[in-house]
């Protein structure tokens, strides 16, 4: 299995990815007209708006793809652009951060990218947590402004972290020097995304299916333990599948995908609160049927790192 | 003050002053019939530019909970935080809206300069007023009218200035009750625009691309027997329903 090429495999998991789709595009297609006549549901309209927008996501990526290295460091440079926006729109910034906030959109975030594409570990691990950190409030203080300064400048440093530093973790993983596994790290990009995702996915389906205990009902009025455990469990039993695309063992590949599920949803969780605090369902409106960006992308953010750890510290030259 | 009775109705007025204008160009020099179709295409082509990248910086979001897209004729008050206002609503328009409405401006700013006068009259088609020095000939208020009459749509807005002072929204100026009763046939539109002011603040020139949200309100009309200052205290309330109810917009 190990020698087979990491273009035939990217093929293979695009082709299981579409089938996928497609299976769910009838699917939805199908309980839309056993509705039709029926009382208006949203949930089968929703469905259906959610399928479509995973099919211009997956396009989207496969686009990307289509430029290597380059190419998936732009996506997720736009990605965190678009997450960043959102979140400081729904972020209690004032006037006098307006010079602070186009150093963090137009500076530091396509430094970050520029840092991790260029593979200098030392800097762009430091970026954000120590430079940006020090020199935004530098910035917004110069303005002479202190009505809430320490929220304020709280709130910009979290929005970086978790939009840019996070973030920038996805295309970092393609950089790592793995013995025997060159020329095909993409691969464990799509498998800490279709392990993220899927986990999201299966949250969804297994508390719709069996959910019945709410696990967070402050928080995430809609999360039950049954989709907890399920969603955790499948996406855990679908990371140990796809061992052939990693450099893991089977058994390691299963931790690891655990290690990504575990943080998505506690992700997720974290993300609903400043939600729910902010009295907004969604981030924004970028996805249709999704939400924004964030509302796709929180459990990627908090996962990526750690699985980016994870792999630099026993696998990684 | 009373404007004139309108004698026609709205669309036969506006294909007359279609036709009007196809005969004014006939008399036209071929030469100066060419500079015109030039500069209409620049004003066309930046018109699309102008859209795509207000859409691009603000990744828009419209919202029409009081009426619809429809391109009837109307008058669009809105909320005045930023010199982007007019551009933001404008690009929140249907297509067949926008072609028929037209930002009102003041003349003192966008009559200055060539390339403010090409932008403000050949991109925006807007109406110039007179803020400052206002005699019985440059009168706001018929320039207005005389554009309603013509059949477009307007956007004014009625606090007069940008809105500075951390309140949602300033009291309004009397103009829009003057439209509305100089011809009470076209409908008021409230329109709240959130977060442009974070955008583009006042005084800056680089935009930080934060989300905005337009949101169109139910139509009104001047009552009648309606006092000035119920209908401007009415026309207020309406457009800051629309406001999002945050602990900083309290009213």
């Amino acid at each position: 299995m190990s020698i087979m090429a990491a273009e035939v495999q990217m093929f293979l998991l695009f082709g299981g990815v579409l089938g996928l789709l497609t299976f769910a595009t009838v699917v939805g297609q199908v309980l839309e007209s056993r509705s039709a006549g029926a009382p208006a549901d949203g949930g089968i309209a929703n469905l259906n708006a959610r399928i479509n927008g995973w099919w211009a996501m997956v396009a989207c990526a496969g686009l990307a793809l289509l430029f290597g290295t380059t190419g998936v460091t732009v996506l997720f440079a736009v990605l965190s652009l678009a997450a960043l926006r959102e979140f400081i729109t729904l972020s209690h910034t004032r006037r006098s951060d307006h010079w602070a906030l186009l150093a963090g959109f137009f500076f530091v975030l396509p430094v970050q990218y520029a840092l991790v594409w260029s593979e200098r570990y030392g800097i762009y691990s430091v970026l954000i947590p120590v430079y940006a950190f020090l020199i935004m409030p530098i910035i917004s203080v110069l303005h002479g402004d202190v009505r809430r300064f320490l929220g304020r400048v709280a709130e910009v440093q979290w929005g970086l972290m978790i939009c840019v530093f996070c973030l920038s973790h996805v295309p970092a993983l393609l950089m790592l020097d793995i013995p025997g596994y060159e020329g095909r790290n993409i691969l464990l990009v799509a498998f800490l995304f279709i392990v993220a995702q899927s986990s999201d996915v299966l949250q969804y389906v297994w508390g719709k299916l069996a959910g019945r205990r709410r696990i967070a009902p402050k928080v995430s009025p809609a999360k039950t333990v049954e989709g907890f455990l399920g969603g955790v469990l499948s996406a855990t039993v679908i990371g140990a599948g796809l061992w052939w695309i990693t450099p893991f063992a089977p058994w390691q590949a299963a931790s690891l995908a655990m290690a990504i599920a575990l943080m998505g949803f506690l992700g997720g969780l974290v993300m609903s609160a400043i939600k729910r605090d902010r009295g907004v369902k969604d981030w924004g409106w970028m996805i249709e049927g999704h939400g924004g960006s964030l509302d796709r992308l929180d459990s990627v953010v908090f996962a990526a790192p750690v699985f980016f750890h994870l792999v630099r510290f026993w696998w990684a030259s | 003050m009373n404007g004139p009775e309108p004698t026609v109705p709205p669309d036969a007025a506006l294909s007359r002053a279609r036709k009007g204008r196809i005969r004014n160009g006939i008399s036209d020099s071929a030469a100066a019939r060419r500079g015109s179709l030039i500069a209409a295409a620049l004003a066309a082509l930046l018109r699309h530019a102008i859209v795509l990248f207000s859409r691009l910086v603000t990744g828009v979001q419209v919202r029409w909970s009081g009426c619809g897209p429809e391109p009837v004729q109307r008058i669009y008050y809105a909320n005045h935080t930023s010199n982007g206002d007019s551009i933001l609503l404008w690009t929140a328009l249907a297509p067949a809206q926008r072609r028929r409405t037209r930002p009102v401006a003041a003349a003192d700013y966008w009559a200055k300069g060539s390339i403010r006068r090409f932008v403000a009259k050949a991109v925006f088609r807007s109406v110039l007023i007179e803020r400052k020095e206002v005699t019985r000939g440059n009168n706001p208020l018929s320039a207005l009218i005389g554009s309603l009459d013509t059949g477009a749509s307007l956007i004014v807005f009625p606090e007069g200035t940008r809105n500075t002072s951390g309140r949602t929204a300033l009291p309004f100026k009397s103009g829009i009750y003057h439209l509305a009763r100089a011809r009470p046939y076209v409908e008021l539109v409230p329109v709240w625009i959130a977060n442009l002011n974070r955008v583009l603040p006042k005084g800056e020139i680089l935009p930080i691309p934060l989300l905005c949200t337009v949101t169109f309100g139910k139509p009104l009309r001047l009552n009648d027997g309606e006092s000035k200052a119920s209908f401007l205290y009415r026309a207020r309330d309406a457009l800051l329903d629309l406001a999002p109810q945050t602990e900083e917009n309290a009213r």
